[in-house]
């Protein structure tokens, strides 16, 4: 019973450690968001509310709930009422099944450093991220506003033909690793080529990154694909209607999901928490395995960041060009991967 | 017309090369933040070029003693009419007029500087001083005093610096 209740405790006390990890780096993504495209842009950013701007995610979130919440007249009360929290939830689901470290001893108790370990990680994290776009349909079609409309129209056109990519192009990284399990996924990549390149998927799989990665922008509706918000031709796209924190709540899960992808990219692909050339090195168990939960905290913020520089760098795609890149370019290269892949595994094995 | 064609090579139309390019300009420019072309005003000022034309001050003689005689040149001059004069007989005796009431609705003037050019006596002046604002129009209606204040503020440089460059002057905090 004792056991059942520390058992109980730990996997709350992971669960509150990582969804608070994720806010502050969602609190954080904004004021990066805006520091780094004022640099980019030759400007400073926001800079004022504490030293180097470091307040400023607390000014913008009580600013946002102290704000009116309007609901227009014409809406769909219901379904524009719980819209956001459909996109907010999938989007802090998805992190629930990545490993973020090994394992940690504490008192003589291994605690497993990831809140649930699924044998099936990769499905779910598709089946739940897919989710999130019921969020930005019903969230559109609720407003009742043509542009709210245009937006969730384009948002399932592009998530049905990227996710097909991204499916397709993860296809190479599981006939390499054999599981689906992404303990395992990160197991296989602990190894090292000639025994010093570390045995990382990207090196296996590059043109499957490649593939991956873009997906993932156009799945986080992130610039150089995010025709679901296209300030310049539809308002303010799906959320054009929302304000207060109900938007906040938008805004939120949109750099929760650019968090989430950035970490399933780490996963897949840089390893996982792997820092190489550690072990050899003799320190303290505890040591090791917080330099690992470092390596991926860290690899996980440069992919954050790199989806911040390549929204500051590349113009929106047109839909047409969005649509054929889907369709024409990445799905036959994602087949002729997993195709090559087994070949290449059929030969070598 | 020369007419230059490019032909795609395979290299060209994977599209990565020059994506690589792009986010390396980006890159640049993130890494080089000193760089900026913004200014962090309220602690640095633009110092402005000597010819701008910003706010009026009215200029005194070597007493002390406003310049202007009240001819109303620079109010029929101004095409906003934002310029009011009320002429009274001066009190010293080099002149017959002063102005007893001298008034520039400062939300009105469309800062042409007419008025500068129009004055006989070199009394009425546009400074470099471009960031003024109150709480209200009333208060944007500068009076006499307020425009000789003008003049004492500005009668030595208002902005430090070097003017017209980006090299910025800190302005002391006022405590």
């Amino acid at each position: 019973m004792v056991d059942l209740i520390i058992e109980l405790v730990i996997i709350i006390l992971k669960i509150g450690i990582v969804i608070g990890a994720v806010m502050m780096g969602v609190a954080y993504m904004t004021l990066a968001e805006r520091r780094l495209s004022g640099f980019i842009q030759d400007r400073l950013g926001p800079n004022r509310a504490g030293p180097q701007g470091l307040l400023q995610p607390f000014a913008d979130g009580i600013k946002l709930f102290f704000k009116e919440d309007f609901i227009p007249d014409s809406a769909e009360k219901l379904l524009f009422f719980i819209a956001p929290g459909m996109i907010f939830v999938p989007a802090l689901c998805v992190i629930a099944v990545i490993p973020f470290g090994d394992s940690l001893n504490i008192f003589g108790r291994e605690i497993q450093l990831r809140i649930a370990d699924v044998n099936i990680g990769i499905l779910y994290i598709f089946a739940i991220a897919s989710l999130g776009v019921y969020g930005i349909v019903l969230g559109g079609w609720s407003a009742n506003n043509k542009y709210t409309l245009f937006g969730s129209l384009r948002s399932v056109a592009q998530m049905i033909s990227y996710e097909l990519a991204l499916g397709l192009s993860v296809m190479g990284v599981l006939m390499i690793t054999g599981s689906l399990r992404l303990t395992e996924v990160v197991e296989v990549q602990r190894s090292y080529f000639f025994g010093f390149i570390p045995h990382w998927n990207i090196f296996l799989q590059p043109v499957a990154f490649i593939i991956f990665i873009t997906a993932a922008f156009a799945e986080t509706n992130r610039l150089p694909f995010d025709l679901v918000e296209a300030e310049q031709e539809l308002v303010g796209g799906y959320h054009t209607e929302y304000n207060s924190m109900k938007w906040g709540l938008y805004f939120l899960s949109e750099y929760a999901n650019v968090i989430t992808a950035s970490a399933v990219i780490t996963t897949l692909f840089f390893g996982g928490w792997h820092l190489p050339w550690i072990e050899k090195i003799p320190m303290p168990q505890i040591l090791l395995e917080l330099l690992q939960i470092g390596s991926f905290v860290l690899k996980t913020a440069f992919f954050s960041i790199f989806f911040i520089w390549v929204r500051w760098t590349f113009p929106r795609f047109k839909y047409n060009q969005l649509m054929s890149l889907g369709w024409k370019v990445f799905l036959p290269i994602a087949i002729l991967n997993v195709l090559v892949t087994g070949l290449f595994y059929a030969i070598f094995s | 017309m020369k007419r230059v064609s490019y032909k795609e090579t395979w290299v060209d139309k994977l599209y990565i090369p020059a994506v690589l390019k792009g986010l390396i300009v980006t890159l640049k420019h993130l890494i080089r933040p000193h760089k900026n072309i913004t200014i962090q005003y309220p602690e640095y000022k633009w110092k402005p070029y000597s010819h701008y034309r910003g706010a009026h001050r009215l200029n005194k003689d070597e007493q002390g003693r406003i310049k202007c005689v009240a001819c109303e040149m620079c109010a029929s001059a101004c095409p906003a009419h934002c310029i009011t004069i009320v002429p009274a007989p001066a009190p010293w005796e080099d002149r017959e007029r002063y102005p007893i009431k001298f008034e520039i609705n400062m939300l009105r003037c469309i800062y042409c500087g007419f008025c500068e050019e129009a004055c006989p006596e070199e009394s009425i002046e546009l400074t470099e001083v471009y960031d003024f604002a109150g709480n209200s129009r009333r208060e944007l209606i500068w009076d006499k005093e307020k425009l000789l204040e003008m003049y004492d503020l500005t009668v030595n440089e208002y902005y430090k610096g070097k003017p017209g460059t980006f090299s910025y002057s800190k302005e002391k905090k006022e405590k």
